[in-house]
């Protein structure tokens, strides 16, 4: 005991963090440099704004990402449209609105549902939605963007939840208190006070369920349909998570379409850091008095 | 002039509504993948492999593999991450490298996890030689945790009261003993939180393991080094995968899935029970 | 009394759940004026402020027996829409709960719950507000600022500001100097004195000099009860109750 194990102590978990920190800081540099060269080779504009991918092609491939590029901002977007005013209503009702043991029984159940495998909701698209879709809607095949958009909407509900009563609870009493005195009822008082009061909580919500939407790759690989087409709503369409997901195994090590891979991937990234930049920005904004 | 009163009970009738909603869904989707798949787990689909030549099907080799995944991952990411968390909350002094390993975790808790597999697949499997193993998966997860578990273990030991320590330096203690002492018995929720989300995570991921850690779901062989090293193959929920996409062979999926919620269900009530509501960010 | 009677309770009690917090108070409140509560913390004061305008609704539990009217009418009755009842008997809290908006949308929020659309309408209702709680000349520059940027006592007087701006006619102030410093309690004492020509004031303080500067009655509540009530000057001259004067001479409390 004594300076000997002191000194040890603090060696061992510098290791620690520098491992960490090299570790996390290579992965965000190799995304980034692993990206660039088929972008290089391709050029920014035919990469992002081609509209065919056809990376197969044995002469003339073509790496256009606008198709999937689209799916994932369509996608995302109308999960976020579905599943965020849904989730927000919840949120409140469960902080305001709801007998005690009700809202503790709800709560419960999105507790237990928040870790819902991306894949079990994949599965349950698949056996259900899709078959749903394609009989009543009368469509050749009913995997598309709609199913896709459904899953993830349903898939991004816990988080919202959560999220949204955690910033709803954090409101002070006495905003809601200064309301009623007013002559507000409880509705105006939550939709005009506690809802803006919470809302760079409420923000934070959207933007991470937006995140996760924009990243998830098993649950729309099972029902979007993966064909690169350009997006419609019923017809199938291959999001940018799938289109790493689906020709990871194929590419070969070097080779432009692999790099094209990477390219897709940083994207990806980009996308994300945004969302975060965007999270960033509307928590900062609330912690400002 | 608007009826403020009727509106008032509309929106609550609203709330109402769409709380009952979600909880219906929510409900439905278990409730669904259960009695898909309750009829269709045995004794011996949990407890054997599946036979080709019989055509029965067996989730044993993947409910080993994925408590593999989980004690490996968890094996390298707890030390990495408590170490550095407490490197960085209890010892560092510069506060540019507090930043910036702060940051990166904050952005790469972010990253999709078909990234991680990307890179998984490249680092692990290629550049480093392992192959398509559970252990390469299982790195390429512990890397992915990595933030979860940091920032779980650092919140914590922020949340250690000051008092305490200002206690056990007064008596004397070095800030090792210290810490041992005190800090980290007193944030042992934080950890133990952080682990169960680790924990969770890696059974829910599937893209990571579908392209590190090989599709096999026959029997692994876990004794030895070389077992160890070696071996390969499907977790559930991989499997699961597989069985639904692959081969459209629902009932196998469904039970997969079934073990799978179920497993999951007790790892998130575990957190829940841990008591700290730590934000699953 | 020259001015007719506004509030009035007759035998109320008050519960808690199964705690009585309040027992057979008795007390009328007269117009146009300053009526003070006072009494040590827990006797009840406070309870019985937010039963007039029913803010105790808010506490699971809390229920009222026997009557309190306004104008005559039942405040606890059946079907009485709290939320007109509240426009017209606002409030002023402990400390000041300005929603985190700007100082103009602070004052605007009740007029435009109570369906004010119109730009010129609202510009007005704010700026008579803001002269009425005297601080119009400090504000009148930042109206779209943050209202939370103000110090304490302006952000009170806001307060008052934006319970004024729905029009009530009477104004409840729970203790609304007690976060303050002296200064800005003095600005806002001489501010009650000129809203009791024009709205019903009752106020409810631990500070008893301040009930003998401001107010008008007096009632003194001693745990859940009524003990004495009558004009300040006669209270604090001449109590009639050995307990009350114990409490004046700073016995207890």
């Amino acid at each position: 005991m004594g300076r000997g194990s002191d000194r040890a102590a603090r060696c061992l978990f510098f290791l620690c963090a520098l491992t960490t920190a090299a570790a996390l800081l290579l992965i965000a540099a190799y995304l980034i440099l692993a990206g660039l060269p088929a972008l290089r080779e391709i050029g920014w504009k035919d990469f992002l704004l081609g509209k065919i991918w056809d990376s197969a092609h044995a002469e003339h491939p073509q790496f256009g990402i606008l198709p999937l590029l689209l799916t994932s901002l369509y996608g995302t977007a109308g999960a976020v449209v579905l599943g965020v005013p849904l989730g927000v209503l919840t949120a409140l009702f469960l902080s305001k609105a709801a007998p005690p043991k009700l809202a503790a029984v709800i709560r419960y159940l999105v507790r237990l549902l928040a870790g819902v495998p991306s894949v079990v909701c994949g599965l349950v698209g698949m056996t259900v939605l899709v078959p749903f879709l394609r009989e009543r809607l009368d469509l050749p095949a009913g995997d598309g963007l709609l199913a896709a958009v459904l899953v993830l909407a349903v898939m991004l509900l816990p988080s919202v939840v959560e999220m949204s009563e955690d910033a709803l609870a954090a409101v002070p009493r006495t905003y809601e208190e200064a309301s009623l005195a007013l002559g507000a009822t409880e509705a105006e008082t939550w939709f005009r006070v506690s809802l803006p009061a919470a809302g760079s909580g409420v923000a934070a919500a959207v933007a991470l369920g937006a995140g996760r939407a924009v990243g998830e790759a098993v649950a729309v690989l099972m029902v979007a349909g993966n064909a690169a087409n350009m997006p419609s709503l019923l017809g199938s369409v291959r999001f940018l998570t799938a289109g790493v997901a689906l020709e990871m195994g194929y590419a070969a090590a070097g080779s432009l379409r692999q790099q094209a891979l990477f390219s897709i991937a940083l994207v990806l990234f980009l996308l994300v850091v945004l969302i975060n930049i965007l999270l960033y920005l509307a928590r900062g904004r609330g912690a400002r008095p | 002039m608007r009826n403020r009163r009727v509106e008032n009970l509309l929106i609550k009738a609203l709330l109402w509504l769409s709380a009952m909603g979600v909880s219906l869904l929510l409900l439905a989707v278990a409730g669904y993948v259960c009695f898909r798949g309750a009829g269709n787990i045995t004794l011996a689909l949990l407890t054997e492999e599946e036979r080709f030549l019989e055509g029965t099907a067996g989730l044993l080799p993947a409910i080993l593999n994925t408590l593999f995944v989980i004690a490996a991952s968890l094996a390298v990411v707890l030390p990495l991450g408590v170490g550095a968390a407490v490197y960085l909350t209890e010892y560092a002094k510069n506060r540019w490298l507090v930043g910036a390993v702060e940051f990166a975790a904050q952005v790469l808790s972010g990253i999709p996890s078909i990234l991680y597999a990307m890179l998984g697949a490249l680092v692990f499997c290629r550049r480093l030689g392992l192959q398509k193993t559970l252990l390469a998966g299982a790195l390429t997860l512990a890397v992915m945790t990595l933030p979860t578990v940091l920032r779980t273990t650092q919140e914590s030991l922020k949340a250690a009261p000051r008092s305490y320590r200002e206690a056990a330096l007064g008596l004397g203690a070095g800030l090792w003993p210290m810490i041992r002492t005190v800090v980290l018995p007193a944030s042992a929720d934080g950890v133990v939180t952080g682990c169960i989300l680790a924990a969770g995570r890696v059974v829910g991921e599937t893209a990571v393991l579908l392209y590190t850690a090989g599709l096999s779901m026959a029997m692994q062989n876990f004794s030895g080094i070389q077992g160890l090293l070696h071996a390969s193959g499907t977790t559930l929920s991989t499997a699961l995968y597989v069985y639904a996409k692959e081969r459209a062979d629902f009932a196998s999926a469904f039970a997969a899935a079934t073990v799978l919620l179920a497993i999951t269900a007790v790892i998130n009530l575990a957190a829940a029970a841990v008591g700290r509501r730590v934000r699953r960010v | 009394m020259s001015e007719p009677i506004l509030l009035s309770a007759r035998a109320l009690d008050f519960y808690y759940g199964p705690v009585r917090a309040l027992s057979n108070i008795c007390l009328d409140v007269p117009a146009r004026c300053i009526t003070a509560l006072i009494g040590p913390s827990g006797c009840g004061k406070s309870t019985f402020l937010r039963c007039l305008n029913r803010m105790n609704d808010l506490i699971p539990g809390a229920r009222a027996e026997g009557s309190l009217t306004f104008h005559g009418r039942e405040i606890y009755a059946r079907g009485v829409d709290v939320t007109a009842l509240r426009r017209r008997i606002g409030m002023v809290f402990q400390k000041p709960n300005l929603f985190p908006m700007s100082i103009y949308d602070n004052v605007a929020y009740g007029p435009r719950l109570h369906g004010v659309r119109s730009r010129a309408a609202l510009d007005e209702t704010v700026e008579r507000s803001l002269r009425s709680a005297a601080i119009w000349e400090e504000v009148k520059n930042r109206l779209r600022r943050p209202a939370l940027g103000l110090s304490g006592g302006q952000q009170q007087r806001l307060c008052i500001a934006r319970a004024l701006a729905v029009e009530p006619e009477v104004l409840l102030l729970d203790e609304a100097t007690s976060a303050l410093d002296p200064l800005s309690t003095a600005r806002i004492e001489t501010l009650l004195g000129e809203l009791k020509t024009r709205y019903t004031l009752v106020l409810v303080t631990h500070n008893m000099q301040q009930a003998a500067r401001v107010s008008d009655r007096t009632a003194f509540f001693l745990n859940g009860e009524l003990v004495e009530t009558g004009s300040t000057d006669r209270i604090f001259s001449m109590p009639r109750d050995r307990r009350t004067e114990a409490y004046l001479t700073g016995h207890f409390g």
